[in-house]
C-alpha cells in the first residue's frame, strides 16, 4: 500500500468550501478521519497506474457524435420555473450574489 | 376476487401480456392487483416513494382500449413496472432518494420512461434507492430504508434496493434499476430476482439523474430471465439525445433468452473474484452452479483479471469525481430544496452551502469531498488520473479473457442479505459489496446476476454474475437461461416461492 | 482561461477610485508592454451548443431554455455540428492546426448564472492551436505589420444573465437579491486566446485595437458570427503587462474585463500600461487581478484578486464523447473558407486604387463588405466610401452602433448616389434621403417620393419662382440686368430656399440670367 494520504480539519473545510456544502465545524473531524480511511484504501491504484498505460475517461471508443443544428422545443416559461424555489417576473429569483467571489 | 389478485400478481411478465392481449384478462385488472398488493406489502417492504395510482390505471386502461380497438399491443402492453427513482417522469415526483429534491415534478420524461409509456408497459410508481444510487443497502435513502422480503430485518441490496423488492414482493413483475458499480446486480442477488446491467451505451441515460456518468447504466429488473429480456428489448436503443448512446442493432436478448442452449459455450471463472470475504454458503451455490453448467455442456475454464483488484479502488476515485461534479447542480436556485434563506440576509453562496448542508445525506457529501479532493490541483494525476489508468487495464482484463472464453461468471455479492444497520457506520465495508460488479461497469460491459439457490447457513439468496463482451448482452440472456432452466428444474418452482409470506 | 462571462458590467465594485497614472510618453520610455487578448465569440448558429433551444437575442426571459441548458436533472448535452464546423473554421481562418482528437471537459465551480454549477469547456485539448493573425497598425514608419500569434481556439458555452434588484443602479454591490433569466445559458462560445503579444512598444493599444478589428473581419467574413460588441456576441478581456525592457522575464499581468468596442479595447489597453507604469516607478507591485473597465470614465477598477485557491478540477467531460475530426473533413472545411481578408484587402486596394492609409480606415470603420457590396451595386468606389465612412460611420458612432448594423443597405446608398448621378438628387437632398431611409421611411425611392425630395428640374415652377423673387427684391434685379452676374447669388438663394433646396442651384442661376438678358463674363 502507498503512503496513506492524511487529511486534515483545515483541508475538510477547504474542500466543503469548494463543494458549496456548509458543513457545522464538528462534523470536519468525523469527515477528515473517514475521507482519509477511504483514500489510504483508494491510493493503491497509483501502484499500477504505469507512466505507459493510457487512461480511459470513457467506456465506449465512440468519437464525433453531433447533433444537427435543428431547433427542438424548449419548455415554457411556466415548466422552466415549475420546480424553482423562488420566481419573480419569469426568472429564477436568488439571494444577493456576492461581489465575484 | 382476492384469490385472482394474488395470482395477477403471481404472473410473469410475458405470461401477463400474453392474457391481456389474449383478452382473458385487462390491463386495468392487472394494473389494481398490484396496486392492491402495494397497498397490502408496502407499509412494511417500503420499496415504493411514490404509488402513481391515477397514472398507473389510467395507462392500463390506455391500454385496454388499444387492444379493444382491435390495434397490435407490443409485447409487454399492460403489464406493471416499478420505476427507480432516479428516472425524470413528466409530473411525477423524482427524488432520487434525497432530501434536496423532495417534491420535484420534473417537466420531462427520460428516454427510458417515454418508451416504456410507448411500449404500454403500466408505471405504478417510483421506487426506493440509496440518495443518489450512492449505497448497496438502500439504508442511504433520505425516506427510510427498504426491507428484504426474505427478511424484513435485513437489506434488498441497493443502491436499487426499491426495485428488486418491488420485484422479489410481487408488487410488481417488472423495474427499472441503474447501475453504476452494482445497483441491478446485487440487489437482485440479495432478494433472489434477475437483473441485467446493459453494455454501456446501450440504454439513453437521458432522464436518469447522473451519479456518474462514465459507469451509469439503467438496465432491467425481474423474476424470470425471459422477462428481463423482453424488458431490456423495450428500453434498450439508440437515442440521439445521449451522445454515449450506442447506434448499432440491440442484441437479440428475448431470441438468446428462449434460446437458453450452453452447450459448448466457453465460461470462464474469474480467479480474483470469489475467494476470501466471500461466505462459505455462497462460494458452495457458485460452485454447484459451475457443475450444473457443466452438465449442460459448457466449457468452463478459469481464467485470470489480474487487475480486477484494482477495480474497486479505481471505482471509488472516478464515481466520487464524477458524482462531486454532477450534483454541483443541486444548488436550490433552479429546483428543489433551498434553505437557510432567512437568517439574517444572507448571500446565494451562504444558502447553497446551507441547502446543499441540508439536502444532502452523509454517504453523499463523503462522496463529493473525495471527488472535490481526486480532482484537485496536484492531486488529479496521483487519483483520478491513476483511476483511469486502471480502468485501461480492466478493460484489457475483460478483452484478454474474452479471447479465451464467451462469458465470464462469478458470485455478484460477496455475502447474502445482510442485517439492516449493520455496515451503515462503515463505509468501507460497504463498498466491499461491489467487489464482484464494479469491473463492468469500469469496463462498459454487461452483466446479469440471476438467482442460484439459498445460502444453507442464513437461508437467503445467493446470485451469479455473468459477463460478457460490450454489445453481446444476448450471451447473458442465453447462459442465464439455461442455468435458470437447469435451476428451476433441481427446485421444482421458482425460487421466491421458497421466500416467507408478506 | 478568463471566465465567459464579463460579468464586470454589474459585478463592478461601485466605488471607482481614481488611481496614479504616469504620462504615456513616460510609460514607453521606461517600460515594455506585453498583451494578450481573451475573445470570446458568439456564434450565430440557429440552436445553443448542447441543446436544441434557439438563440435568438432579446426573447422574454427563460423561453429558450429547457432541461439541458437549465441543467435540469437527468439532462445531458449533445454537440451541436454546425458549431464544432464553425470552431474549426475559425481555427484555420487563424492559420492554427486543427486537433486530430480532443475532448470537451468540465470547469468547475459554482455561480448562479451557470446552470450546472460547471462549464463545460474545452481544457488543455482545445480544437484549434498555434495559428496567427497579421494585424496592419500606423506607426512613424508608416504602414507596419505586426504577427499576433494565435495560442488556441476552443469551444465552450454561455453563462445566463443576472440582473440586480435593489441596491443602486442595477449593481451587483449591494443589491437586495437578483433574477435569472437562462436564455442565454448554453449558447455556443469560441475562446480566441493569444500568445503573449511582445514587441509592440508604443503601440501595443493600436496593436490591440487592430487584432480585435482584424479579428471581427475574419469572423464577419466567415459568417460565423454577428460579432456585434455592443450586443455582447464579442467580448474582449485584454491582458497587459509591463517589464523594463524586451529582455526582461515578463511582468505581472491584469486581466480587464467588460471591454466592449473597439475603442475601448486601445483605451483599456493604453490606460492600463499607465496605472501599471505608475505603480512600478514607484517601485510598487502589480497585484495580479481581474480588472473591470469603465467606458464612462475610461479607467479600470480593481475585480477579484486571482488566487490560486481558485481550482476549477477540470475533468473530461463524460457526458460527452471525444472529437476526431477526419483530414477530409478538415480539409473540406477549409474549401469553404472565405478570401483571406489581408489577401482580399491587397486586391480591393488595387481595384480602387486607394492607398494603404485609405483602406485602413474602410477596414477600421468596419466597413468593407459594405463599401464593396455598395460599388457592386454601381456606386463609384469614392462615393461608397465617403458616405459609409463618413456620413454613415458618423451616424453610427453617435447612436453608439456598428455601421452595419444601420438600417440602411449597400443598395440603398448605391441607389442614392445614382440618383445623385442622374442629377434627381443633390448632396443635401441626398443627406436628407439618407436619414430618412434610416429613419425607417422606406427605400431612397420611397424617401423621395414621399417627402417630395427631388430636385425640381421642370423650369415652370423655377421660373414662377425666380419671377416672385425678383419681383421682392427689384433694386437686385436691377444690378444683374446693369451686368452684375455676381449679385444672381442672392436671388437664387432665393429660389432655393422657396423651393425647399430642391431645385438645381446651377439651373436656376441658367434660368435667371436668360431670364433677364444677361450672359455671364
Amino acid at each position: 500500500m502507498s503512503d496513506t494520504p492524511s487529511i486534515s480539519r483545515d483541508d475538510v473545510a477547504h474542500l466543503a468550501r469548494l463543494a458549496r456544502i456548509d458543513l457545522p465545524p464538528e462534523s470536519l473531524d468525523h469527515y477528515a478521519e473517514q475521507l482519509g480511511v477511504i483514500l489510504g484504501a483508494v491510493a493503491q491504484v497509483s501502484e499500477v497506474a504505469a507512466a505507459d498505460v493510457p487512461a480511459t475517461s470513457h467506456p465506449m471508443p465512440l468519437v464525433n457524435v453531433f447533433r444537427e443544428d435543428v431547433v427542438r422545443p424548449s419548455l415554457t416559461n411556466a415548466e422552466a420555473l415549475s420546480g424553482a424555489p423562488s420566481v419573480e417576473a419569469e426568472r429564477f429569483r436568488v439571494p444577493r450574489i456576492l461581489d465575484e467571489e | 376476487m382476492s384469490t385472482a389478485s394474488t395470482d395477477l400478481t403471481r404472473l410473469t411478465a410475458a405470461d401477463t401480456a400474453a392474457k391481456v392481449a389474449g383478452g382473458e384478462v385487462s390491463a386495468v385488472e392487472v394494473a389494481t392487483a398490484h396496486l392492491d398488493r402495494i397497498a397490502a406489502v408496502d407499509d412494511r417492504v417500503h420499496a415504493f416513494l411514490h404509488v402513481d395510482r391515477d397514472g398507473a390505471l389510467a395507462a392500463a386502461s390506455a391500454v385496454d382500449t388499444a387492444r379493444a380497438a382491435g390495434e397490435t399491443l407490443s409485447p409487454l402492453a399492460g403489464v406493471p413496472l416499478a420505476l427507480k427513482d432516479v428516472l425524470t417522469q413528466k409530473g411525477i415526483p423524482t427524488t432520487c432518494g434525497s432530501r434536496i429534491l423532495e417534491g420535484w415534478r420534473p417537466p420531462y420524461d427520460a428516454t427510458v420512461t417515454a418508451r416504456l409509456k410507448a411500449a404500454g408497459v403500466v408505471i405504478l410508481g417510483k421506487t426506493n434507492m440509496d440518495e443518489f444510487a450512492m449505497g448497496s443497502s438502500t439504508e442511504h435513502s433520505a425516506y427510510g430504508p427498504t426491507h428484504n422480503p426474505w427478511d424484513l430485518e435485513r437489506i434488498p441490496g441497493g443502491s436499487g434496493g426499491g426495485s428488486a423488492a418491488a420485484v422479489a414482493s410481487f408488487e410488481a413483475p417488472l423495474a427499472i434499476g441503474t447501475d453504476t458499480g452494482g445497483s441491478i446486480r446485487q440487489p437482485a442477488a440479495v432478494t433472489g430476482t434477475v437483473g441485467v446491467k446493459p453494455t454501456y451505451g446501450a440504454v439513453s441515460r437521458y432522464g436518469l439523474v447522473a451519479l456518474a456518468s462514465s459507469l451509469d447504466q439503467a438496465g432491467p429488473c425481474a423474476r424470470t430471465v425471459l422477462d428481463t429480456a423482453l424488458l431490456h428489448s423495450v428500453i434498450a436503443g439508440h437515442d440521439p439525445m445521449d451522445s454515449t448512446s450506442l447506434d448499432v442493432p440491440v442484441p437479440d436478448v428475448v431470441g438468446a433468452a428462449l434460446r437458453g442452449d450452453v452447450k459448448g459455450v466457453r465460461i470462464g471463472i474469474v480467479k480474483e473474484i470469489g475467494g476470501e470475504g466471500f461466505q462459505a454458503g455462497v462460494r458452495q451455490r457458485f460452485d454447484e452452479a459451475v457443475e450444473i453448467l457443466t452438465g449442460l455442456g459448457a466449457e468452463v475454464v478459469e481464467v485470470s483479471a489480474p487487475h480486477f483488484p484494482y477495480a474497486l479502488a479505481a471505482y471509488y476515485l472516478i464515481l466520487p469525481s464524477e458524482c462531486s461534479s454532477n450534483l454541483a447542480k443541486f444548488d436550490g436556485v433552479r429546483f428543489g430544496l433551498r434553505v437557510g434563506e432567512d437568517d439574517g440576509n444572507p448571500s446565494i453562496e451562504q444558502v447553497m452551502g446551507r441547502t446543499r448542508a441540508a439536502g444532502f445525506g452523509d454517504e453523499v457529501i463523503r462522496r463529493i469531498m473525495l471527488g472535490t479532493y481526486a480532482l484537485s490541483a496536484g492531486y488529479y494525476d496521483a487519483y483520478y488520473g491513476s483511476a483511469q489508468k486502471v480502468r485501461t487495464l480492466i478493460q484489457r482484463d475483460f478483452a484478454a479473457a474474452f479471447e479465451q472464453v464467451d462469458v465470464l461468471i462469478s458470485p455478484t455479492a460477496p455475502t447474502t442479505a445482510f442485517k439492516l444497520g449493520e455496515k451503515l457506520d462503515d463505509p468501507l465495508a460497504m463498498y466491499l459489496n461491489d467487489v464482484a460488479t464494479i469491473p463492468a461497469n469500469l469496463a462498459g460491459t454487461p452483466g446479469m446476476s440471476l438467482p442460484i439457490g439459498l445460502a444453507p447457513e442464513d437461508g437467503l439468496p445467493v446470485g451469479l454474475q455473468i459477463m460478457a463482451p460490450a454489445m453481446a448482452d444476448d450471451r447473458l440472456y442465453n447462459v442465464g437461461a439455461a442455468l435458470e432452466a437447469a435451476l428451476l428444474d433441481r427446485w421444482g418452482h421458482p425460487i421466491l416461492e421458497e421466500a416467507p409470506a408478506l | 482561461m478568463g471566465s465567459p462571462d464579463p460579468r464586470g458590467g454589474s459585478g463592478a465594485v461601485s466605488t471607482q477610485t481614481t488611481e496614479k497614472v504616469l504620462p504615456y510618453d513616460e510609460v514607453v520610455a521606461r517600460f515594455d508592454p506585453v498583451l494578450g487578448l481573451e475573445v470570446h465569440v458568439e456564434l450565430g448558429t440557429v440552436t445553443k451548443m448542447f441543446c436544441g433551444c434557439p438563440t435568438e437575442f432579446g426573447a422574454a426571459p427563460n423561453t429558450q431554455v429547457c432541461p439541458v441548458c437549465l441543467g435540469l436533472p437527468g439532462a445531458l448535452p449533445a454537440v451541436n455540428a454546425v458549431a464544432v464546423e464553425s470552431a474549426i473554421r475559425i481555427g484555420l481562418a487563424l492559420n492554427c492546426s486543427i486537433a486530430e482528437w480532443c475532448r470537451f471537459a468540465r470547469k468547475n465551480y459554482f455561480y448562479p448564472d451557470m446552470p450546472k454549477n460547471f462549464q463545460t469547456s474545452q481544457y488543455d485539448e482545445p480544437i484549434a492551436y498555434d495559428g496567427y493573425l497579421d494585424v496592419e497598425v500606423e506607426t512613424d514608419e508608416g504602414m507596419t505589420t505586426f504577427r499576433v500569434e494565435i495560442e488556441r481556439a476552443h469551444m465552450e458555452e454561455d453563462t445566463g444573465k443576472t440582473s440586480h434588484q435593489g441596491g443602486a443602479t442595477g449593481r451587483i454591490h449591494g443589491a437586495d437579491y437578483s433574477l435569472v433569466d437562462y436564455n442565454r445559458a448554453g449558447i455556443p462560445l469560441i475562446e480566441i486566446v493569444t500568445k503573449p503579444v511582445a514587441g509592440t512598444g508604443k503601440y501595443a493599444p493600436e496593436v490591440a485595437r487592430a487584432y480585435v478589428t482584424a479579428l471581427r473581419e475574419v469572423l464577419r467574413g466567415l459568417g460565423v458570427s454577428d460579432v456585434k460588441m455592443e450586443q455582447g456576441s464579442l467580448r474582449c478581456d485584454a491582458n497587459v503587462s509591463l517589464r523594463p525592457s524586451p529582455e526582461s522575464p515578463l511582468g505581472t499581468r491584469t486581466e480587464t474585463k467588460n471591454v466592449n468596442s473597439l475603442r475601448s479595447v486601445e483605451r483599456a489597453v493604453r490606460y492600463e500600461m499607465t496605472r501599471q507604469a505608475a505603480i512600478l516607478a514607484d517601485g510598487g507591485r502589480i497585484v495580479q487581478e481581474t480588472r473591470h473597465w469603465h467606458e464612462d470614465t475610461g479607467i479600470t477598477t480593481s475585480g477579484r484578486e486571482k488566487s490560486d485557491a481558485e481550482d476549477y478540477r477540470y475533468f473530461p467531460e463524460p457526458d460527452l464523447v471525444p472529437i476526431a475530426p477526419s483530414r477530409e473533413w478538415v480539409e473540406q472545411l477549409r474549401a469553404t473558407l472565405p478570401e483571406n481578408p489581408a489577401v482580399r484587402q491587397a486586391r480591393l486596394k488595387a481595384a480602387w486604387g486607394i492607398t494603404d492609409f485609405e483602406m485602413a480606415s474602410v477596414v477600421n470603420a468596419g466597413a468593407l463588405d459594405l463599401v464593396e457590396q455598395t460599388v457592386a451595386a454601381g456606386a463609384d468606389q469614392g462615393a461608397a466610401r465617403k458616405w459609409w465612412t463618413g456620413e454613415l460611420a458618423r451616424i453610427a458612432n453617435e447612436r453608439g452602433a456598428e455601421v452595419a448594423d444601420l438600417p440602411i443597405t449597400p443598395a440603398d446608398v448605391a441607389r442614392v448616389e445614382a440618383l445623385i448621378g442622374e442629377g434627381a438628387l443633390n448632396d443635401k437632398l441626398a443627406r436628407q434621403v439618407i436619414e430618412g431611409v434610416l429613419a425607417g421611411e422606406g427605400r431612397p425611392d420611397d424617401v423621395v417620393a414621399s417627402r417630395a425630395l427631388a430636385v425640381v428640374s421642370d423650369d415652370g415652377p423655377l421660373l414662377a419662382a425666380i419671377d416672385d423673387a425678383l419681383a421682392a427684391q427689384p433694386d437686385v434685379a436691377d444690378k444683374i440686368r446693369g451686368g452684375k452676374a455676381a449679385a444672381a447669388g442672392a436671388i437664387v438663394g432665393a429660389v432655393m430656399k422657396a423651393t425647399r433646396g430642391q431645385a438645381d442651384a446651377g439651373r436656376v442661376r441658367a434660368l435667371l440670367l436668360e431670364r433677364l438678358g444677361v450672359t455671364e463674363e
